[in-house]
């Protein structure tokens, strides 16, 4: 059955305060995200200025620091911080039993 | 600053006209200290002209902020840095100041003073600004050479000098006799300046008039935790030695041995010279509501007097004695009505702050306590009819300002009652922590800076007049310039009063605090952190995990503090240098093998043109750095891309990394018809010495043969030109933006002595510079005259940094990419999981 959540692993897996990446076939890379208070976050890994992966870049509270230009990206919301104005798209995201579980329709929605 | 070479000039000032043809009424002022320079700063704002002024300083030192001698002492400040007023002040002013001579009489019916020296002045108004002199217990040997109070400048010198001497030896000992303010700040210098320290102290709770039992209780803790010996009930019989002292001995026996014993168990306003003169004297000099002593042209301020029966020792009287003063010498009514004193100790990370009456003594006084142990955090408030009368707060003081700002003003506070302990933000409401509103919501008489006495208000029309910098607001009212634990409230005051128009300034590290980068240096190497957290908790970091800018810092600071043991923080770096390759604009990276000095072989060739194939790498490019630069490799093939590099034995070449980038040499004297030396050689041994080592920025080395440069070695950061006698080492040069020739370091004779140097000035630029800062910007800032005195005139401070850079290069000389390719930090560059929108079977 192709369910609602998709599992892609362990909590574990991903460092703190860093991120991995997952490829969807056809569509844009997802970035998951972990943060210093063990919260997990997923974006698509395209800042909204100029494309720079996010996953790459360091992670601090609940944003994240592209690596290319330093924008600031809110992991909640996509929304650039500050002065810059631009948004990345987000997909749900929950932990059961230390699995990380992304939202299979947004993934196919935020990737296509 | 400090300056023996003064010259007073030979005084005309005894004619009574001071030999200038000068009318305006004589104003002399014996004492150059805190108070009687505050209340001619004081004068002047009011009234530049009305009164020629000299001013009698016994120490040979112009205006000093004497409450800064700690972390003078502690070598956190130099006494450049706690200067209130220089040499300027007094010219600009048309001030005379006579240093090093002390007044010894006062001929109040001749209206003159008499100095050491023989001087003699007329006077039309004196002003008696003598401040305090140190208690010394009348104990046998209490006048054996080592035994000093601390009190000025002096007083630091003779312990800095016992510091030094004791470290010949391996670490001296020293008894700080009185464990009050006074006594914990000097015990902390010293035991910073690697003495072995024991306080002494009568009483059994440390700062037993500002602090209650449990406060005292966890502050002795936290200093025997820090290596201090507290003796607390303990009374000195006598102190003992031949000739110089060796010991205390205490009355049940015990014997401390020690080279040194600072008395600091109290200080006594000096009125010697008041007395002497007729006037009238209690405990301090007897002074009315405007500082005027019993003889009407007589006034005295500060420490020295006594007013309604009140005697201060604390520095933030002084501010509200010298505005009565001058009002009152410019002949305005603002009767002193004496104050109300709050205390903070300057010892860094200890956070300890206490204000008004907490011996809960008073008729009908209810204590509020709140005890957080695991964050060492204890509060206690006193309250007296719904108002509070006195606070306790160690381990969290962030809210001293605002309690003592409602104890003197009497607040009523029996709304906000439940709330209170929690501090402003929650008892005003809202229950989010926001600094902005909570200094919004301060009086604008509440004080701000305690150091200088300055209040809300004063900071607020500073910033009016266009002070838009931390920096500006500094030099411009004085509010944070001295120990900066203000620095934050004068940045929301900032923020509050200029909205988006902050000017921020180079001055703090990032918006996650208020420190600087000197700053948290300094702080993580005096008391020993050991990790970000650590830092963050202890510096009172604004953010739960710091930000992009803070945290490649402190780890790069920690990591260069610490080699060996530093446990580097991968999430706290840049990509680049955490994926050892360089990111580039589509999101792919390049990859630099090191070649050394330039040179390269077949094998290294064929195999990178190998990888450029068989990774379908769309450009190869030769570097300005004289290396081969691999574009477009995708971050799951860098692994693999590596291992096949490796094969052919080559390492990372840290094209990416705030490190040793690349050495660039031309061809020397193996081939060169003009070349005086091998260049080429000896830029392969110096990228062999310092290839990856972590720097502040990246970092480029370049050797030319001849003084015909190939090899541009002046704009590169070290570089050396090879002439027939030796090698000029030149430094700090930049070939970016601001294109910098280097400044010629010095000329040495042989291959050794020009690594060695390099070695040095790597060490030192990896010590000193602030994070990001490169070699130009930092030696213009620190001077080449410095970093000559550290490298060239200073031989044992170059061994010992070069030491200390071939010791650190023993933990950072394992090539990075090598890990990976055995395995390390694989999830840096596999994927999490994949996923393919087709069928059931959608993970991989």
């Amino acid at each position: 059955m192709i369910g609602e959540w998709l599992d892609i692993g362990w909590l574990g897996e991903i460092p703190t305060r860093g991120s991995r990446t997952i490829p969807v076939e056809g569509g844009e890379e997802i970035a998951v995200f972990r943060t210093g208070d063990d919260k997990v976050f997923a974006l698509v890994n395209r800042c909204p200025h100029k494309g720079g992966p996010l996953s790459q870049g360091i992670v601090h509270g609940h944003s994240v620091a592209c690596p290319l230009h330093n924008w600031r990206i809110a992991l909640a919301t996509g929304q650039a911080q500050g002065e810059d104005k631009g948004c990345t798209p987000t997909i749900p995201v929950k932990i059961d039993g230390g699995r990380v579980l992304i939202c299979r329709a947004s993934t196919l929605k935020a990737a296509a | 600053m400090d300056f023996q070479d003064y010259e007073p000039r030979p005084s005309v000032a005894d004619l009574p006209d001071g030999g200038r043809g000068d009318s305006r009424e004589h104003l002399v002022v014996i004492g150059n200290g805190m108070a009687g320079c505050r209340a001619i700063e004081e004068l002047l704002a009011r009234d530049p002209g009305r009164y020629r002024v000299t001013i009698f300083g016994a120490e040979p030192h112009v205006n000093y902020n004497r409450i800064m001698l700690s972390p003078v002492l502690a070598g956190e400040k130099t006494f450049d840095d706690i200067v209130i007023n220089g040499l300027d002040w007094y010219r600009d002013n048309g001030m005379e100041l006579i240093v090093g001579d002390a007044i010894v009489a006062i001929d109040r019916a001749g209206r003159t003073v008499t100095s050491r020296s023989g001087r003699v002045l007329r006077y039309d108004k004196l002003l008696i600004a003598t401040g305090s002199d140190p208690f010394i217990i009348p104990v046998p040997g209490k006048d054996l050479p080592g035994v000093i109070g601390f009190r000025d400048m002096k007083d630091v010198d003779t312990m800095l000098s016992a510091a030094q001497a004791g470290q010949a030896q391996g670490g001296g000992s020293a008894v700080v006799i009185g464990g009050g303010l006074l006594g914990l700040e000097a015990a902390h210098g010293l035991s910073l300046r690697g003495m072995k320290v024991t306080v002494i102290h009568l009483m059994q709770t440390l700062m037993e008039r500002q602090l209650d039992e449990a406060a005292g209780w966890l502050l002795k803790t936290a200093l025997e935790a820090r290596g201090q010996t507290i003796l607390t009930g303990a009374d000195t019989a006598e102190i003992f030695g031949e000739g110089k002292v060796e010991g205390v001995r205490l009355k049940d026996g015990r014997e401390i041995p020690a080279s040194l014993v600072v008395m600091a168990v109290g200080i006594r306003p000096s009125v010697a010279l008041a007395r002497d003169a007729g006037l009238e004297v209690g405990r301090g000099i007897k002074v009315d509501d405007h500082m005027v002593t019993s003889d009407p042209d007589v006034l005295a301020v500060g420490e020295c007097v006594e007013h309604e029966g009140n005697v201060y020792g604390l520095v933030a009287p002084l501010w509200d004695m010298c505005r009565s003063l001058a009002d009152g010498l410019v002949g305005k009514a603002n009767p002193y009505r004496g104050s109300v004193t709050s205390t903070k100790l300057k010892v860094a990370g200890l956070d300890v702050f206490s204000a008004g009456d907490f011996s809960g003594a008073g008729a009908g006084c209810e204590d509020i306590v709140l005890r957080d142990a695991s964050r060492g955090v204890y509060k206690r408030l006193v309250l007296q009819d719904d108002r509070i009368v006195g606070a306790v707060l160690y381990g969290d003081t962030a809210d001293g300002s605002w309690y003592f700002d409602l104890l003197k003003k009497g607040a009523c506070v029996a709304e906000m009652r439940d709330l209170l302990i929690f501090g402003q933000a929650f008892a005003s409401g809202g229950g989010q922590a926001d600094p902005k509103a909570a200094v919004a919501a301060l009086s604008d008489e509440a004080e701000i800076c305690g150091c200088n006495g300055v209040t809300k208000g004063q900071v607020v029309s500073c910033i009016a007049k266009g002070a838009h910098s931390l920096d500006a607001v500094r030099s411009g009212c004085k509010a944070s310039a001295s120990c900066g634990s203000c620095t934050g409230l004068v940045e929301s005051l900032l923020a509050l009063t200029l909205g988006e128009e902050v000017q921020s300034g180079p001055k703090t590290m990032c918006s996650c605090t208020s420190f600087t980068h000197d700053d948290v240096r300094r702080e993580i190497v005096a008391q020993a952190m050991r990790s970000i957290p650590e830092v963050m908790q202890q510096m009172h970091w604004s953010t739960p995990d710091g930000c992009a800018s803070c945290r490649p810092a402190l780890n790069y600071y920690l990591l260069c503090a610490l080699p060996g043991d530093y446990v580097d923080d991968q999430q706290s770096r840049f990509v680049n240098e955490r994926l050892h390759a360089n990111i580039q604009k589509d999101g792919t990276y390049s990859v630099v093998p090191r070649m050394w000095g330039g040179l390269t072989n077949p094998r290294e060739l064929r195999a990178i043109a190998d990888v450029v194939e068989k990774y379908d790498a769309p450009m190869v490019k030769v570097t300005g750095g004289q290396r081969l630069d691999i574009f477009g490799i995708r971050k799951e093939d860098l692994p693999a891309v590596w291992a096949d590099l490796n094969a052919a034995g080559m390492v990372s070449g840290h094209a990416y990394g705030k490190a040793l980038r690349t050495v660039k040499t031309c061809v020397g004297s193996e081939w060169c018809r003009f070349g005086t030396q091998d260049s080429t050689g000896l830029g392969v041994k110096l990228e062999k010495m310092s290839w990856g080592s972590w720097m502040p920025h990246k970092f480029k080395i370049a050797v030319s043969g001849c003084p015909r440069n190939c090899a541009e070695a002046t704009i590169k950061d070290f570089g050396v030109v090879c002439v027939d006698s030796g090698y000029e080492l030149h430094v700090a040069g930049n070939g970016g933006i601001h294109v910098r020739v280097t400044d010629l370091l010095c000329k040495v004779a042989t291959e050794q002595e020009a690594l060695d140097y390099c070695a040095a000035f790597i060490q030192l630029y990896r010590e000193e510079a602030r994070y990001l800062e490169r070699t130009a910007p930092w030696v213009e800032r620190v001077g080449i005259a410095y970093v000559q005195a550290r490298i060239v005139a200073d031989a044992v401070g170059r061994e010992a940094l070069c030491a200390r850079f071939l010791y650190s290069q023993s933990f950072s000389q394992d090539d990075p990419w090598a890990e990976r390719v055995a395995g390390g930090d694989r999830a840096q560059h596999a994927h999490m999981a994949q996923f393919k929108p087709i069928g059931m079977e959608e993970m991989a």
